[in-house]
């Protein structure tokens, strides 16, 4: 086993993914010499060269445009925005593009999509929004957000060997993180299977990227009022895992969903749908969403923990519905 | 492609585009389409300058395009008429057409959607060290999209085999080139992306096609990218149901007075390429092939939710199983 980060991680499966396939390229802004604005492709470019390693004026639109047009013609690119803030510049192509590729002309389009959500490092309102609604809605294009360094590098490489457009998250705040993983990389896994990261039946927490780091986090303390908690941490938000979703409400009666983004018009609102239209009649209670205020993310340290879901908030609101009778 | 074929595919544009436009007005199909009526000489003059290996991207106002590319003008009908048989089984309709094998890559509803996609398809032929070269198309309207200078500017710096062909129609919907472009002359911006840049008579087949042949042999020696402005007019209205209030008749009659399909037919009648009794036998022909193409389209069936349902995703990916158990780690 080794204790690494999940920049090491990432960095570790491009290099792996560039190897055992040709055809995958890297795309994006100081990716190069600079090894990426965290870190993730430290060093490719000296393995691989620029034209596999290819860094790009700030054109994140024709990036992503131009990314699809290589990818209809058979490569497999994989592209970094470095903020997904900034990933409101490749909408049009992701939606009007890449998402319509297979289902209008039946037209391959292996494209992952890279970027880091997420606040906590006091970057502000323009970087570090989690902006995956963006794209849960628009049919054709496939979420994967891993919360941990074994699911991202397993995700990952499905997302390469994928035929289909992929946006995949990856936490500002994982990246530093360290994991216990073996000395070689983790198999692929398919997309659309969560994983119960932790088991309980007093109430189901379900969390997808770094909110499954502060669901497990409430559920060890919530264990220490004896209250168990199951944690589902979905990994990939489409395809959505509803069955076990389903399976665990069933089971515990009670559920809280986390979500970083603000509380209006998130996925959460779309998971509670799904429950409550699949599961009404085990609920003991409404679904609970704890979720980001509906604010920018502001900057200040305390303004900024204050507006997303804490180990703290999610804590007392399980605790709460856990003991309602 | 020979003058003959040349005019042919003109007449064949000109005769599917006002069967499309009879067809709305009597409301035998429904959606929306662009005609490109005016515009078949710049349509005609760049596939004759490709070479089979080369890629099209197209338009909105793409039915001239893929035409000229050789397209299959029942299929075309057929997914005008929503039909399965279309080529985008009935999915896609006018604005949305795709066939690789002929080195079509599409037509598209976003205006400069294709231009970075366009750009793609020629990064992967320069990755591969492939002779294809890419031949973009699009509007004068696109040409004021940020995502245009963005393409541009990354094909120059990466010397990609791309030409970059605006169709100067003089109008991005109701919006004149007037008011639309603060240089009137598109071309011009070719220098602030260290490309060649050119202005052609986009009604004269035969001056597009010397145009695009050129700039095509420079991109596939290596030379890297081309802005082509091919200067035209939509003699059409912008689409169905367009009242043209934007302009007036008499600027259309002096339009209609440089009718790229009537120049070329003059040319090669007066050049003895062709005699009047071949004429008249290819317009019966294409009219034929035209009737046949909207007869079989009504006859077609229609395309069933099933099998669009299951076409949302490729779904060939090397990652399988149905054992949750197994991933469940």
């Amino acid at each position: 086993m080794r204790n690494i980060t999940f920049t090491q991680i990432i960095r570790e499966t491009l290099e792996s993914e560039m190897k055992r396939d040709e055809s995958v390229f890297l795309m994006g802004e100081d990716i190069g010499v600079y090894g990426g604005a965290f870190g993730t492709t430290h060093g490719l470019l000296k393995k691989f060269g620029c034209t596999r390693v290819r860094e790009t004026p700030i054109s994140e639109q024709a990036v992503t445009g131009i990314a699809i047009g290589a990818a209809v013609a058979g490569q497999r690119p994989v592209i970094e925005i470095m903020f997904m803030d900034f990933i409101t510049l490749c909408v049009d192509q992701m939606v009007n593009m890449a998402a319509k590729l297979h289902a209008v002309y039946e037209q391959s389009c292996p494209l992952v999509l890279r970027t880091p959500p997420g606040a906590g490092r006091g970057y502000g309102a323009t970087h570090s929004q989690s902006l995956e609604r963006l794209f849960c809605g628009i049919p054709g294009i496939k979420i994967a957000a891993p919360s941990n360094a074994y699911d991202a590098s397993a995700l990952l490489q499905t997302a390469i060997r994928d035929d289909n457009p992929v946006l995949f998250l990856e936490h500002k705040l994982l990246y530093p993180m360290r994991f216990e993983v073996g000395d070689k990389l983790p198999e692929p896994i398919p997309f659309g299977f969560s994983k119960i990261t932790r088991q309980g039946d007093d109430l189901t927490i379900i969390a997808w990227s770094y909110m499954s780091v502060i669901a497990l986090q409430a559920a060890a303390k919530l264990a220490q009022d004896d209250i168990e908690a199951e944690v589902i941490d979905l990994r990939t938000l489409c395809p959505l895992d509803i069955e076990t979703i389903i399976e665990s409400v069933r089971a515990t009666g009670r559920v809280i969903i986390i979500e970083e983004g603000p509380i209006t018009g998130g996925f959460a609102a779309e998971i509670a749908a799904q429950i409550t239209e699949q599961a009404f009649e085990y609920l003991d209670y409404p679904v609970k969403r704890v979720a980001g205020m509906n604010l920018p993310i502001p900057s200040a340290r305390d303004l900024e923990a204050a507006c997303i879901p804490s180990v703290e908030v999610v804590t007392t609101e399980a605790r709460d519905l856990a003991q309602a009778d | 492609m020979s003058l003959k074929e040349a005019y042919r595919r003109m007449l064949l544009i000109r005769y599917f585009e006002e069967a499309i436009e009879k067809l709305f007005l009597e409301g035998r199909v429904m959606g929306t389409a662009h005609t490109c009526i005016g515009q078949e000489a710049v349509s005609v003059g760049i596939a004759a300058a490709l070479q089979p290996q080369d890629a099209m991207t197209a338009t909105h106002r793409g039915h001239g395009h893929f035409l000229a590319r050789g397209a299959d003008p029942s299929k075309m009908m057929a997914e005008i008429f929503g039909k399965s048989t279309g080529y985008s089984k009935g999915r896609g309709g006018s604005q949305m057409m795709m066939h690789t094998e002929i080195g079509f890559y599409g037509s598209n509803g976003i205006t400069a959607a294709s231009i970075p996609f366009a750009t793609g398809l020629a990064l992967d032929a320069s990755m591969r060290g492939s002779n294809r070269v890419t031949a973009c198309l699009f509007g004068d309207g696109a040409s004021n999209q940020g995502v245009f200078h963005e393409s541009l500017n990354i094909a120059s710096l990466w010397k990609l085999p791309v030409l970059y062909i605006v169709e100067n129609n003089g109008y991005a919907m109701s919006t004149s080139t007037d008011q639309g472009l603060s240089n009137p002359c598109i071309a011009d911006r070719a220098k602030a992306y260290n490309i060649p840049g050119a202005t052609v008579n986009g009604n004269d087949f035969e001056a597009v096609r010397e145009c695009v042949t050129e700039y095509a042999s420079a991109a596939r020696a290596g030379k890297g990218p081309a802005l082509i402005e091919c200067l035209t007019y939509r003699l059409s209205g912008h689409s169905k149901g367009d009242p043209r209030v934007y302009r007036s008749r008499e600027e259309e009659q002096d339009a209609w007075a440089k009718d790229p399909v009537k120049s070329l037919e003059k040319h090669l009648i007066s050049e003895i390429i062709i005699t009047p009794a071949e004429i008249a036998s290819m317009r019966r022909e294409v009219t034929a092939q035209i009737d046949q193409a909207i007869a079989e389209s009504e006859r077609a069936p229609a395309p069933g939710l099933s099998e669009f349902r299951n076409s949302l995703f490729a779904e060939s990916c090397s990652v399988k199983t149905t054992d949750p158990e197994k991933t469940n780690l």
